[in-house]
């Protein structure tokens, strides 16, 4: 196991394999749909010290108010990352995100981003939500939440042993690639045979 | 005439919104903890299983959702003779807003056109709820959450397909289902369990699909072809080697559900309704004495 701390340099992540397990600790954002079209459209400033050396974590929460104002996260897996394909590897380059964190893998546009401006993709388990809730440990901000609703607003977390396995790294290792290819031979034998 | 108290089925509605998001039935356990035993030690899908079976403890335990995509609320409600839909419909309408404020659902119903979200999960057509007429005097209400990511690799199609080669037979029908579940691979977080719809039209094509979801993954399909073709199905699927996630691994699907329609002259479609692992339904019946009864 790979313990990664945010911020990260793009060494330490180059240094990732395809394989690798990993823990993660520190800040990052969560942004999905809604959020990536936004930064597609508007390339806001705001954005730079809150993603830069971070990662982007594919997440639509399910999230609680409390009293004083405060929120914590009741229950936070992944989202499926592939529809973030159009915008993820500029974004990356862009702030010079580290890694986005989903599930189900990326396609060949990311794959030759992660390359390009040295990242990874971290895939976390889906329908892991009640346990990765525990490890976002506080919610520091949230940004357009009005305009974007619950799940699809910006959460400003702080995470803590947040685990996640690097399914494509930045030397173009993709397991899913890798699953696919295997799985089309065996598919073909069963329809066509 | 059956009667119930409004605020008590409110609040029996809303425990059974609770379950469905927070406590993965009985059969879909034994299945993941089949499918855990069935991985080799030290394998990523072994490791994947043993953290899915610890969250699905902890949902339980903490009662918060086992995924935070409470999904597409949809409802089976069969009712009595002569007892209103329409009010039902607003009762649930009102324990599915309730249920958000204490975060057993997150709120899921966007706008189409504006893109706003409602906030309170309730909007047009959100929740889904089919009523259906019987004989006995209670009503019963089956519920399934069901997820975007395995919603957006359901799928239909209609045959023949000439890339598949795929006939208008039961051999067609197998072809198409071990093409959907390969261009799937684990994007609808595998392992899934297939709800299958044969025949109809598009639309109650994948309406049979998705009631068929609402069985047991261990039961056996009354009809005894459809039940072979269900058990080959399983068989074959899980020689794709998807795995949990799409990490690879020695199950792909824990299940085959399969439904017939008739259908046109001219047209034979084969839907699929592919749902995760997180595969969350409870039902509830209620007598007319007021009993509650969950499964």
């Amino acid at each position: 196991m790979i313990k990664l701390q945010l911020p990260i340099s793009e060494a330490a992540i180059r240094q990732l394999k395809m394989g690798d397990e990993v823990t993660i600790s520190g800040m990052m954002v969560t942004g999905r749909d809604a959020a990536h079209k936004y930064i597609h459209d508007n390339w806001p400033d705001w954005l730079r010290p809150i993603l830069e050396n971070s990662m982007i974590y594919h997440c639509g929460p399910v999230v609680k108010r409390h009293e004083d104002g405060s929120w914590s996260f009741v229950a936070a897996g992944p989202t499926t990352s592939i529809r973030e394909e159009p915008y993820e590897a500029a974004v990356m380059e862009h702030y010079q995100v580290r890694a986005v964190i989903g599930k189900g893998g990326m396609g060949e546009k990311t794959l030759a981003g992660l390359a390009k401006s040295g990242g990874v993709y971290l895939h976390a388990i889906g329908g892991l939500a009640a346990s990765l809730a525990k490890s976002v440990v506080k919610v520091h901000d949230v940004y357009m939440l009005d305009e974007l609703g619950v799940p699809e607003a910006f959460w400003h977390i702080e995470v803590k042993d947040f685990p996640a396995v690097v399914t494509m790294d930045s030397h173009g290792g993709s397991l899913h690639k890798a699953i696919k290819t295997q799985s089309d031979e065996v598919a073909k034998k069963l329809i066509f045979d | 005439m059956f009667q119930y108290d409004e605020k008590v089925l409110k609040d029996q509605l809303l425990e059974l919104i609770r379950l469905a998001a927070t406590d993965l039935p009985k059969d879909v356990v034994e299945s993941i903890q089949a499918a855990h035993q069935n991985e080799e030690d030290g394998s990523a899908a072994r490791s994947v299983f043993g953290m899915i079976l610890k969250n699905i403890e902890l949902a339980r335990a903490e009662s918060t959702p086992i995924c935070q995509d409470t999904g597409t609320n949809i409802y089976l409600v069969h009712i009595p003779e002569g007892l209103s839909m329409r009010k039902l419909t607003k009762l649930i309408r009102e324990a599915t807003a309730e249920a958000v404020e204490k975060s057993y659902l997150r709120p899921n119903a966007v706008d189409s056109l504006t893109g706003k979200n409602s906030g309170n999960n309730v909007g047009d057509g959100q929740p889904y709820i089919h009523f259906e007429e019987w004989d006995n005097d209670t009503i019963e209400f089956k519920l399934m959450l069901k997820g975007g990511g395995c919603e957006n690799v359901s799928t239909q199609y209609k045959l023949p397909d000439v890339g598949l080669s795929a006939g208008r037979d039961m051999e067609g029908v197998y072809k198409v289902i071990i093409d959907a579940v390969n261009q799937a691979q684990g994007l609808g977080c595998a392992p899934g369990i297939l709800g299958i719809g044969i025949g109809g039209d598009r639309m109650s094509s994948h309406m049979a699909a998705k009631t068929q979801l609402f069985r047991k993954i261990p039961d056996t399909n009354d009809n005894p072809d459809l039940a072979k073709l269900e058990s080959r199905l399983k068989d074959d699927l899980n020689k794709l080697g998807v795995g949990p996630m799409g990490f690879g691994g020695n199950t792909t699907v824990m299940g085959v559900k399969i439904g017939s329609l008739h259908r046109l002259p001219a047209s034979f479609f084969v839907s699929i309704s592919y749902m995760c692992w997180a595969y969350r339904r409870h039902s509830m019946i209620l007598k007319s004495s007021g009993e509650v009864s969950y499964d």
